[in-house]
């Protein structure tokens, strides 16, 4: 069991959360909409797994590198 | 009639920069009002003087009624110039600052109003005689309504929010059976974004160029300074806009130059201002779409053709002079294009990208303009948009305003963020672009065909 950190690539903030801790999620759906230069960026897991961990709330600003979430597989 | 001796710049990044130099020009003092991510800003530098308005989010800075208007009372400003996004277009804020004594450099706030309300713009479209594309004619009520619209000018249709425009609020339906879920969604979408959930339909053409017509006026009478294609797009946002427009017939451009005055007459228009038109190419017919209210980012180009300071005229026509000009007298030379350099990736998609210009060098030369706010060292906030540079360009003809283009873009250097520059130095390659058959989904759906990130245009 792999445990995989969502890393922001972009700096901007939190618009909207999707998911809860302990949600199955798929792969390459989006989880979190960050916000920068006025677009939404969706933020996905390259593989599907279960939310353990969400470091982030709506409205946090986060820089490049950012942990946003924890992905079990 | 009121006189403008300082005014203060309620907008920030380039377009600052450009109301500072018109005002300067004019002999006017300048206050800057700046959010706490731009306090190391061109914009600031340049002014006389500058005010802090507020954080960096937007809501708390320049979108902040009150911190504006305080800023520019506080500053001993006697007018405030709005730029372009932001408030440019809010009826409310150009109220607050007459009622301030203020002078708003913009339109009547009751014809900000009117054609902020897209489905009553395209009502007094009808009524002056310009052709709209079919669809309602008042915002639509039921689904029953609207199903039995877009069954009678046939799929597929776009649902807009009335209070939408500029591609926001927008969804195309290409059957009945989405029809119902995309107008309540839409509604939703509508009602969240823009504080008003009416909707109306209208028949989706394709393939269309986007042309649009840039108009002054002075509240009694109404001159156009022709108009710009701006039909290279993606997510319905422009790169390219250019002027004239390779596919306007004379006659087809004298209809559209015609009508854009005619619904800007129709409301007494002052200030400047662009009517926006979807034109079929192939058919030679052209619709409404919408007016902005605004200077446009795209205005340099207008100024190119007509050698006008369309900025310096708004704050003329806002200090009260009369319209300085006759249609006779505004003429048109050469061919002048303008591309976006925007911190975005081309590559994937064109998702933008906050930075620091490690490294900033802008061309000039012959024919060559950069409005800008950017310099070596300077960071690009997270907080706005992602424009780092407008490069515009003047040749004789179109040929040569594209050998220039291409000139210029060689020379442009921007390191430390992605740009678009290599996008437009192959735009300016493509065949297609150079015969100029394009339409406004040409990026993604040609360029783009075939790509990963095609989905993201």
């Amino acid at each position: 069991m792999a445990d995989t950190k969502i890393c922001s690539d972009i700096s901007g903030s939190i618009w909207k959360v999707l998911v809860n801790i302990g949600d199955k999620i798929e792969a390459e759906v989006p989880l979190v909409i960050l916000e920068s230069m006025k677009m939404e960026i969706p933020v996905v897991s390259s593989d599907p797994g279960v939310v353990v961990e969400i470091y982030v709330a709506v409205g946090d600003a986060v820089a490049e590198g950012d942990p946003i979430l924890l992905i079990r597989e | 009639m009121p006189t403008i001796n300082t005014v203060f710049i309620a907008n920030r990044g380039e377009i600052a920069v450009r109301i500072n130099r018109a005002c300067r020009d004019l002999g006017i003092r300048t206050v800057q009002g700046y959010s706490q991510a731009d306090a190391d800003s061109l914009a600031v530098r340049l002014a006389d003087e500058a005010v802090c308005i507020g954080a960096a989010a937007a809501k708390q800075s320049y979108l902040n009624h009150a911190a504006l208007i305080a800023g520019a009372k506080a500053s001993g400003a006697d007018a405030i110039h709005p730029g372009y996004g932001f408030l440019s277009e809010n009826a409310e804020f150009a109220e607050q600052c007459e009622a301030a004594g203020l002078v708003y450099i913009g339109s009547q706030p009751s014809v900000i109003r009117l054609m902020g309300d897209k489905a009553a713009a395209r009502k007094l479209a009808i009524e002056s005689g310009v052709p709209v594309s079919q669809g309602s004619k008042e915002p639509v009520s039921t689904p029953e309504e609207a199903a039995e619209i877009a069954n009678r000018v046939g799929y597929p249709v776009l649902v807009k929010a009335s209070a939408g425009g500029g591609g926001r609020g927008m969804r195309v339906v290409s059957s009945e059976g989405d029809l119902r879920e995309s107008l309540e969604r839409a509604s939703m979408e509508a009602a969240a974004a823009f504080g008003n959930g009416a909707v109306y339909i209208e028949k989706y053409l394709h393939p269309v160029r986007h042309i649009e017509v840039q108009v002054l006026g002075d509240g009694k009478r109404v001159v156009h300074v022709g108009e710009r294609d701006c039909t290279i797009q993606r997510r319905h946002q422009k790169l390219v806009e250019e002027g004239p427009s390779p596919a306007l017939t004379p006659a087809l451009r004298g209809r559209i130059t015609e009508s854009a005055v005619a619904i800007a007459s129709k409301v007494g228009y002052r200030s400047a201002g662009t009517v926006e038109y979807i034109v079929d190419a192939a058919r030679q017919e052209f619709y409404f779409i919408e007016m902005n209210t605004r200077i446009q980012v795209e205005h340099p180009v207008t100024e190119m053709l007509s050698g006008l300071d369309l900025v310096a005229l708004q704050i003329r026509i806002a200090a009260g002079e009369p319209l300085p000009l006759e249609q006779s007298q505004i003429a048109f030379s050469g061919h002048a294009i303008e591309c976006r350099i925007n911190a975005e990736d081309p590559e994937k998609g064109f998702l933008p990208r906050p930075g620091t210009l490690t490294e900033y060098s802008a061309p000039s030369g012959p024919g060559v303009r950069v409005d800008s706010h950017a310099f070596p060292g300077y960071v690009l906030p997270p907080h706005y948009d992602s424009l780092i540079a407008k490069l515009i360009v003047w040749g004789a003809n179109r040929e040569e305003a594209r050998a220039r283009m291409r000139r210029a873009l060689t020379e442009f250097r921007v390191e430390g963020v992605p740009t678009t520059l290599k996008f437009h130095q192959r735009l300016m390659t493509e065949p297609d672009f150079i015969s100029s058959d394009v339409h406004t989904r040409y990026v993604k759906e040609t360029m783009w065909a075939g790509h990963p990130a095609q989905h993201m245009l």
